[in-house]
């Protein structure tokens, strides 16, 4: 193919930009395990009363010292609320929705997921700033969708 | 020659009229976002409006507008429209699916959004008028092919113009995106919402939608590329740069437009991280084709500019026709699409995904990728195609000439305010963005400056209609212009891997196959139980 040689220079560098783009992702994917959200689990969203952790959500010790965060988004609302948490320490969130999907973000952290009945969303977080943040549902479940806000506490 | 653009200018005039009324709302829903009282607001008007503005600019505008500017072409370029019956007859089920899925959208039965995520259920007749609105764009997909043949059998061993070469690619992505569509509304959510079954999956839906969610983009963004590859370079007065590499940038997009949809989904449980990454490595694949555009269109308007006698390295950026409605539209849209381009790439990465995801930086993203750069390109294109249509001068001139910089501006103000407010947490989609403390401050000054934005970029729509239909009703009647295409530096004289447009078929359906197909199985194997619908309010 007839191509000029400037040219040729772009479509190298814009290879070479795209090369390093993804050198970056598979990098952290390695060597930080920076993975998203992938977890594959099903139950019955409308039966959540039948699955123990979600009858009750709430923040627990599980046996091996591991804390464990239960949520459940149901419209308008998340429980439980307040969510406290230690600081430093990692906290694996578990989370679902009893009805429409719904969205899990934590504001100013990098806790960001979505609740889908039927599902459990699960991924791992470790907040170092003590203080007051909010949770969001950022994905539209209805007419109070911008209502719906959480708080979780971190001591 | 009137009469002979009448498929293609009723199409593009039902485009406009979804337009217009799609501005209306998307103004009121900026200004409700940052708290600005006006008669009637309320939550159900706000989600009302916003599931109306979704669907009439990005489903209903762009499909019609496309489709429009296909048969324009397919007459102009190939000298024929094979099947203007079954194009008539598209156009009808069109229409009556876009005016049935709004009219319930409007009465407040099916407040989904244009993403109409399950277990949230419309009214059937959502979801069918959807369904006749994409079967409509189907036979118009079978016409365009049926009239590339046709050319082709009379043109063996001819490379076939650029523009049809590049809405054939927009075919071939269209039907390839619409399977995963089809596949979630007419097996999934028509039988549910008629009540024939009881429950659906929301996570299947949800990868069906983006399936065909992502490369709706490219449906919307090829054309504009074949108005920026193939119209522009003449308008400017100049060359366009390079044909062959034009048609290797479609094909790339045939092949990598669709396993892309994974990363709507990075934040979603049930698709495994190495799937996820599979559909990463794809999407940074199809910004190739765009950063070689970038390229070619860019080479060819500094070509425009030495042509007219400019001197220096930037001397030539001048010398462009800047004042030129289309010129102006299609510069800014270029413009905005390398921020666009650019926060696509930082949306891909699933480590800063994660800081944007579902965040108000979306709408900003999407706000200078589609509702400009693919807005802004199908303005121009109507300015550019109105008086050629019709054979009509454009009236109000004027104002058509401050439109797109009035729209650019408003876009500014708008998608940066958004992108700010979305890296400071604010969820997408909200009737207000009050919160106390910190964030809600941040969140809530953001707004009131989109909101401002918002407010000019519907006051540039209000001009572009205006134009438009001054120009229809009451433009003075002249003999069309001729439609003239851009001739390449380096034209395409002899077929060649580019044009083999049924083998990149089919090496993009096996990617296809292979992107979606096993992750697809995996879900499906496990043990579902679904859910039962929800109505919105």
């Amino acid at each position: 193919m007839n191509v000029e040689l400037y040219e040729r220079i772009w479509m190298w560098a814009a290879a070479g930009l795209i090369v390093m783009f993804l050198g970056a992702i598979f990098l952290t994917a390695g060597l930080q395990a920076v993975q998203p959200p992938s977890h594959l689990e099903t139950m019955d969203p409308t039966a959540l009363i039948h699955y123990p952790e979600f009858a009750n959500p709430a923040v627990v010790t599980r046996p091996d010292g591991s804390l464990v965060v239960s949520v459940v988004a149901e419209t308008y609302a998340f429980t439980p609320d307040p969510i406290e948490v230690p600081a430093n320490r990692p906290v694996t969130f578990r989370v679902t929705s009893s009805d429409v999907v719904h969205g899990f973000e934590i504001v100013g952290t990098n806790a960001n997921a979505m609740a889908i009945p039927g599902y459990v969303s699960q991924f791992t977080v470790t907040f170092t700033k003590p203080g007051e943040y909010v949770i969001a549902c950022h994905e539209y479940c209805g007419i109070l969708h911008h209502g719906m806000v959480g708080k979780l506490i971190v001591k | 020659m009137t009469g002979r653009h009448t498929l293609a200018s009723t199409h593009i005039g039902v485009a406009i009229a979804a337009f217009a009324v799609a501005s209306a709302m998307g103004v009121l829903q900026a200004l409700s976002v940052a708290d600005v009282e006006f008669p009637r607001r309320s939550e159900s008007l706000y989600y009302v409006s916003l599931t109306a503005h979704g669907v009439l600019m990005a489903l209903v505008f762009t499909t019609f507008f496309i489709m429009g500017l296909g048969y324009v072409l397919a007459q102009e370029c190939l000298g024929r429209i094979t099947g203007r019956l079954g194009a008539w007859i598209a156009f009808a089920l069109a229409a009556v699916g876009s005016v049935m899925a709004a009219v319930t959208i409007l009465r407040g039965q099916s407040t989904v959004l244009y993403t109409f995520y399950p277990p949230m259920q419309a009214h059937p007749l959502f979801y069918i008028g959807a369904t006749l609105l994409v079967v409509g764009s189907w036979i118009w997909g079978g016409v365009m092919i049926a009239s590339y043949r046709s050319w082709r059998r009379e043109h063996p061993g001819v490379p076939v113009p650029l523009s049809i070469h590049g809405m054939l690619a927009a075919v071939i992505v269209w039907y390839l995106a619409t399977a995963g569509l089809a596949a979630e509304v007419l097996g999934m959510l028509i039988p549910w919402s008629l009540g024939m079954v009881d429950k659906v999956d929301p996570l299947v839906a949800r990868t069906l939608f983006w399936w065909f969610g992502h490369p709706l983009v490219y449906f919307w963004l090829l054309p504009a590329y074949v108005l920026w590859y193939t119209v522009l370079p003449q308008v400017a007065g100049g060359r366009l740069f390079s044909d062959r590499l034009a048609r290797m940038v479609f094909i790339l997009f045939v092949v990598l437009s669709t396993p892309v949809g994974f990363h709507h989904q990075f934040s979603d449980p049930g698709i495994s991280s190495g799937w996820k990454l599979a559909h990463t490595v794809l999407t940074y694949g199809v910004l190739y084709p765009s950063l070689v555009t970038a390229f070619t269109v860019i080479a060819s308007l500094e070509v425009a500019g030495r042509m007219k006698g400019a001197k220096g390295l930037f001397d030539w950026i001048g010398r462009l026709p800047w004042s030129d409605p289309f010129f102006a539209c299609i510069a800014l849209a270029m413009i905005a699409f390398t921020f666009g381009g650019f926060g696509g790439a930082i949306n891909a990465a699933y480590a800063m995904n994660t800081m944007v995801h579902n965040t108000a930086w979306i709408q900003g993203h999407f706000h200078v990728t589609l509702g400009t750069t693919v807005a802004l390109s199908f303005m121009g294109a109507t300015y550019w195609l109105l008086p050629r249509m019709l054979g009509r001068e454009l009236r109000f001139r004027g104002l058509a000439r401050v439109q797109p910089y009035l729209w650019f501006l408003g876009m500014a103000l708008f998608s940066t305010s958004y992108h700010l407010a979305g890296l400071r947490g604010l969820p997408r989609r909200v009737y207000s963005a009050s919160l106390t403390g910190e964030y809600g401050e941040a969140w809530h000054g953001l707004t009131k400056v989109a909101a401002a934005g918002g407010t000019i970029l519907f006051l540039s729509a209000l001009a572009f209609v205006t134009v438009v239909l001054a120009t229809w009703v009451a433009g003075k009647k002249i003999s069309p212009p001729a439609f003239e295409f851009a001739v390449s530096l380096r034209p395409a004289t002899a077929l060649t891997l580019w044009d083999r447009f049924g083998m990149w078929t089919v090496v993009a359906v096996v990617l296809l196959a292979v992107a979606y197909g096993y992750p697809l199985i995996h879900l499906l194997s496990q043990q579902r139980w679904g859910s039962p619908a929800f109505q919105p309010f």
